[in-house]
């Protein structure tokens, strides 16, 4: 059963064309993992998926039913069975550690306190980080892997069932990737998570995946070809023989070299 | 359907495109105004007060300086003139008329438009790019209702009691410049003001400065939404908010004005001290 489905979905910012035609399901319980070079629109068809940007033409589905059928509260409610990491965290900056965590469910949830507290400080021990070190603190004091961390915690505080993950291993050293991709297994085998990933680090692809889709960037593509060049398995992207794919999956530069010293 | 791809942008295309961006803007920013109409609740959890302390207390200081100031300036620049017509002792008045009728609400929107304005264009237009507008909304709050509303709240609400700090202390430096430096005689000088100066022009001025800050507000707020990635696209959005806002101030200060001297006269015909 799929979750969420992308229906010939494209997006334009103005005049710029991120992504064309694109049709994709995400099914319960699976990883999905999309990969692609820099601004090819990952992150793009991630914020459709949640309903934080809505695509230009086409439409998303959110259990076989388009997400507009719904009243905007509607959307609102069922918005929050969805966990965000983002890129960069986007924790609040005025809010604490313990604030930020909690924000979510007093927002939504009529929780005692005592039991908000409870549950951002089990969150923040799940990701690892001790809550009695960390509460207190500004985002502006946590380094960028506890702020992912903290991040993680505070999508995960909500319970979702489904996590997106944007970028969640990109600027962090190799320790503390590979602690986000474990937590990322973790979370998934522990609550039995249905999780969409953006990644370029074919390490956290290798680690979770279980389908991987590649995008091509539009402007390297000719108007009738399809943007999503590849769909399968690690093993498959791997073994594939389309050079685009390949070179990505090992980090090759390929031609590219070429068309930087003709430029 | 042919197209025709201009080389270059001839006279007739810039000055479409900058009516076509005017008409865009006014019609996005009603928009975000209607939005706001629809989101308005007073703010739970005391999320308003640090914004209502930054936006008021802190303002403070600047709209004393600028208003003490802006009372002897006047004071300086008419006494030459009344006083070649020995009508020196009918300065208050003018200082006064003035003050309360326009440069106070009109001064102290510009400080709010530059102080408060800004700050809150470059605060949200960073949230905008750092991605915690969108994390607001993914943790089902909505950002109109949680950033906007306190916002417009704290302007629509704090910036009458700033006009009326700035006109208070801008007759009062007006009074001591006069009296003290000047040496007009204090009684005619608060004689004269009181004889010119009616509760419907202190009125009218306030009344301004509600709809100046309601402005400033929804500039500010919707540009912050819209502002563009890294440290330029944040910084202009803080300088679009302060130009939008000035222009907003000047053309609201206009049509509210040419409206109350209207008013006046349908309410009292035939009384001509307005004139």
């Amino acid at each position: 059963m799929s979750l969420i489905d992308l229906k010939h979905a494209s997006m334009s910012f103005g005049p710029q064309h991120v992504l064309r035609d694109i049709t994709l399901e995400v099914c319960k319980g699976e990883t999905l993992v999309l990969i692609g070079e820099s601004g090819c629109g990952k992150s793009v068809t991630m914020k459709l998926m949640m309903d934080l940007l809505q695509p230009t033409k086409g439409k998303v589905l959110w259990d076989d039913k388009p997400i507009h059928s719904r009243s905007a509260k509607k959307i609102s409610q069922e918005r929050l069975k969805f966990g965000y990491l983002f890129q960069q965290a986007a924790l609040f900056d005025s809010l604490t550690v313990f604030e930020n965590v909690a924000f979510g469910l007093r927002q939504n949830k009529r929780m005692a306190e005592a039991k908000v507290e409870e549950t951002v400080n089990g969150r923040l021990r799940d990701v690892g980080l001790s809550p009695d070190v960390v509460v207190d603190k500004k985002p502006a004091e946590l380094s960028g892997g506890m702020r992912k961390r903290v991040g993680l915690a505070r999508a995960l505080a909500m319970s979702p069932e489904i996590m997106l993950y944007d970028e969640p291993t990109t600027g962090l050293d190799p320790i503390m990737s590979d602690v986000i991709n474990e937590l990322i297994l973790r979370t998934r085998d522990r609550e039995q998570m249905t999780s969409v990933v953006v990644t370029h680090d074919m390490h956290t692809v290798k680690k979770v995946a279980d389908r991987i889709v590649m995008f091509y960037p539009l402007t390297r593509l000719e108007p009738d070809e399809p943007q999503i060049i590849f769909e399968g398995t690690p093993d498959e992207a791997f073994a594939c023989d389309d050079p685009r794919v390949y070179q990505f999956v090992r980090g090759e530069a390929g031609e590219r070299l070429t068309e930087l010293a003709a430029a | 359907m042919t197209t025709t791809t201009l080389s270059r942008p001839n006279v007739v295309h810039i000055v479409g495109e900058t009516v076509l961006d005017g008409v865009r803007l006014v019609g996005d920013l009603t928009l975000f105004f209607l939005q706001l109409l629809w989101w308005m609740k007073w703010p739970r959890g005391g999320v308003i007060w640090p914004i209502m302390y930054q936006t008021g207390v802190q303002s403070l200081p600047v709209i004393l300086i600028t208003g003490g100031f802006i009372g002897m300036v006047l004071a300086v620049q008419a006494y030459d003139q009344f006083a070649m017509m020995g009508m020196e002792n009918q300065l208050g008045t003018v200082i006064n008329v003035t003050l309360v009728k326009e440069l106070g609400p009109v001064l102290a929107a510009l400080m709010l438009a530059g102080r408060v304005g800004s700050s809150m264009a470059a605060e949200l237009g960073t949230m905008r790019v750092t991605e915690q507008i969108d994390a607001l909304t993914a943790l089902g709050a909505n950002p109109v209702r949680f950033l906007v509303v306190p916002r417009f709240l704290a302007c629509f609400l704090l910036i009458p009691l700033l006009t009326i700090v700035a006109d208070g202390i801008g007759m009062l430096s007006g009074w001591m410049f006069s009296t003290k430096i000047l040496g007009v005689h204090s009684f005619y000088y608060w004689h004269h003001s009181f004889n010119f100066i009616t509760a419907y022009d202190v009125m009218s001025g306030v009344v301004k400065s509600v709809f100046f800050g309601a402005a400033i507000a929804i500039i500010a707020c919707h540009r912050g939404f819209h502002s563009r990635a890294g440290a330029e696209g944040v910084g202009r959005a803080a300088t679009e908010s302060f130009v939008y806002s000035f222009v907003a101030i000047l053309l609201i200060d206009f049509l509210l004005g040419t409206f109350f001297m209207k008013l006046y006269y349908v309410l009292w015909p035939g009384d001509i001290s307005m004139v």
